[in-house]
């Protein structure tokens, strides 16, 4: 626990591969504030999310990543906007770590024509492919082979710029690689063994990323998921470990090293990050739920604590290392404060969507009308 | 011109495509081999970062094709976005209920997904490499088998446009649409009604996502008798779709009931008799036809003497 905060998880560090040794890598002063303005700013951005659901301003449901924010942070620290990344229906923190606008990220949840989707994707679509961000996914575990997917574009890419064999690894500069973010219930899915099998095979420089925040939807994890999940990454030679997933120092650390084994043709790695889900399923899920309940409160409460909340640790760390000043750290969270204040008046000032693009934008513009039956050669 | 075969016109269309763009790769279950449909030489001919065998993972191919076009690429899955997927449709080789399926209709339902169903080997042809070009994904059919129909394709650049459908034969007491591999049989009932003075005209739509309603509805006002036919299932078919259609935007031009000819709604049977039973065949088309021509329009009389 390098971060000197006490970790509320098992086991870290088992790997498929060589595991670390002596010095433990830190990042530098201005990576860590990045890591801590990425996760205040989803912090700030799902707090107001759910207050603004609570009061009906946003048409759908949400799905919030409160207490997740050190993955998403940790991992796309390390990421480019060359590189691609998959999301889930969990998968705000991911569009904004990915560099994804908050304008245009909450003008979409209300449904505004200024939205990255136009309004037409809503929470559960929130994409933007000019920067790798291949999209929240409402379906579970439907990201694994999107990613898988891209990660094979990734290199067959290299391959043909740099003219390496078509199965091994380009010994010439660095490449693209692709993130799969998806959760404890998706590890239930046959698409993850299928897409370990692939990029396994096939040497992709694919990162699969299981955040293990303990439920999947409504059904405590203990009750759906059998063995450890990072077992099956194992049992195709996939190197795995398993980390405290609230820990985003660790989160980057064990990142930073399947990234950088990807991107030099090593092939896939996987990282089962342990955190905790704060909010429900969904917001407004005690409207389904109808008094049902299959969680305690007091568990809650507890990871709700400064020991245990990913950005309060971080926080600390930060200031007791020396690393930062409490008044640095309030000066983000001010600016914070302030860019999410115009995200929201951005989104609440904006035109309703366009009901016609529902139609027009479900097929891409087709080339010039391609001649008839042609005469030429 | 050169006489192909239907699946021989789709291998020259990927491979043609192949060589124009590089981000045209190809990937499926034992494609290298081709097993399935007919892409043999591809393999030889491009080597593995173009064309690959992937492992029976056929939830994860799908997906995959979806991030290899954000990831820049045109991948023509064989199982087989902008992405093409050829897969095989219809019966006719006692392959039985999932083998032999015709499914189109679930892939136009979902929205979003062109589908085309070619009947000739030129349009086979044209319209792969269309798809291939196309920035939208696009579902082709092909027959099972190894061979399809024999036909001339055009030598050269030859590309055939989505959403355009073409006369097969001219005729003037009822149109027939059909569907694919329907064509065939449509074509032979139509020359068989001829001998009786029954006039169809044959329609081929050649691409259900987008379809060419306004041709339908044209031939349709000129005969005011449809019959469609759609190895499909009945419930939910490609013909239900066309029959709504018809239905909708040209009821007064309508002597009679439309007409579905279309396997009902069984799974395929194995057995080469029951299989050939619930496929549509030019019986069954021509007693559609004829029960249509002779179902109390005021001027069918005229019409079959001329």
């Amino acid at each position: 626990m390098t971060t000197g905060l006490g970790a509320k998880t098992g086991q870290t560090g088992q790997t498929g591969q060589a595991g670390e040794t002596g010095e433990r890598p830190q990042p530098s002063k201005a990576e860590a504030l990045r890591l801590y303005e990425t996760m205040v700013l989803i912090r700030r951005v799902e707090e107001r999310l759910r207050d603004d659901s609570a009061a009906g301003k946003l048409p759908g449901a949400v799905h919030l990543y409160i207490g997740e924010e050190a993955v998403a942070a940790g991992v796309c620290a390390h990421l480019r906007a060359s590189d691609y990344a998959t999301s889930t229906h969990r998968g705000h923190g991911h569009f904004l770590a990915k560099g994804g606008d908050v304008r245009a990220m909450m003008a979409e949840i209300w449904a505004k024509r200024e939205g990255i989707c136009q309004g037409m994707g809503g929470s559960m679509h929130v994409a933007d492919l000019t920067k790798g961000i291949l999209g929240a996914n409402g379906i579970v575990g439907a990201g694994l082979s999107i990613a898988t997917g891209a990660a094979f574009g990734a290199k067959l890419s290299r391959s043909s710029q740099h003219g390496a064999s078509q199965h091994g690894a380009s010994q010439h500069g660095e490449a693209g690689v692709s993130v799969c973010f998806f959760g404890d219930g998706a590890s239930n899915q046959g698409a993850l063994m299928e897409t370990l099998n692939l990029a396994s095979l096939w040497r992709l420089p694919l990162i699969f990323v299981c955040e293990n925040n303990g439920f999947s939807e409504f059904s405590p994890a203990a009750q759906v998921t059998s063995g450890r999940i990072a077992d099956r990454a194992r049992a195709f030679a996939v190197p795995a470990r398993e980390i405290d997933g609230n820990d985003v120092a660790e989160v980057w650390r064990a990142a930073g090293e399947a990234v950088g084994r990807a991107r030099e043709g090593g092939g896939p790695s996987f990282i089962e990050a342990r955190t905790y889900r704060i909010q429900g399923h969904f917001e407004a899920e005690s409207f389904v739920l109808s008094g049902g309940r299959y969680r305690e409160e007091a568990e809650i409460e507890r990871w709700r604590q400064a020991g245990a909340d990913p950005i309060a640790r971080f926080r600390s760390w930060l200031i007791e290392s020396g690393t930062a000043t409490a008044a640095e750290l309030d000066g983000i969270e001010a600016a914070i404060g302030e860019r999410v204040e115009d995200a929201v008046r951005f989104a609440d000032e904006g035109q309703p969507a366009d009901p016609a693009l529902a139609e027009t934008l479900m097929f891409a513009p087709e080339p010039p009308e391609p001649p008839e039956p042609s005469e030429e050669a | 011109m050169a006489r192909t075969r239907l699946l021989q016109a789709i291998r020259d269309a990927v491979v043609e495509e192949m060589e124009r763009d590089p981000k045209v790769i190809v990937y499926g279950e034992d494609v290298e081999l081709s097993i399935v449909g007919d892409l043999r030489g591809v393999y030889e001919k491009f080597g593995p970062d173009r064309i690959r065998n992937t492992p029976i993972s056929e939830t994860s191919l799908t997906g995959m094709a979806v991030g290899l076009a954000a990831a820049g690429y045109r991948p023509v899955v064989q199982i087989e976005l902008p992405i093409t997927i050829i897969a095989t449709a219809g019966g006719g080789s006692s392959n039985a209920a999932q083998h032999s399926d015709t499914s189109y209709p679930m892939i136009m339902n979902l929205g979003g997904l062109n589908v085309a169903v070619p009947a000739t080997p030129a349009d086979a042809k044209g319209l792969v490499k269309t798809a291939i070009r196309s920035p939208n994904p696009c579902f082709i059919f092909e027959p099972n088998g190894r061979g399809g129909e024999l036909g001339d394709v055009p030598d050269g650049e030859h590309l055939v446009p989505f959403g355009k459908a073409a006369v097969r034969t001219d005729g003037r007491d009822v149109t027939v649409v059909a569907i694919g591999r329907m064509l065939k049989p449509a074509l032979a009932a139509a020359a068989a009604l001829a001998a009786d003075g029954v006039s169809a005209e044959v329609l081929d739509p050649r691409t259900l996502v987008p379809l060419d309603e306004d041709a339908i509805l044209a031939s349709v006002a000129k005969t005011g008798r449809l019959v469609i036919v759609d190895e499909a299932r009945e419930c939910c078919s490609a013909a239900s779709q066309i029959a709504a259609v018809v239905a909708e935007r040209g009821f007064s031009l309508l002597k009679g009931p439309v007409r579905r000819v279309t396997t009902p709604n069984v799974a395929m049977p194995y057995a080469p008799n029951a299989e050939a039973h619930v496929i549509p065949g030019e019986a069954r088309i021509a007693a559609a036809v004829r029960e249509l021509a002779g179902a109390g329009a005021p001027d069918r009389d005229e019409k079959v003497s001329a």
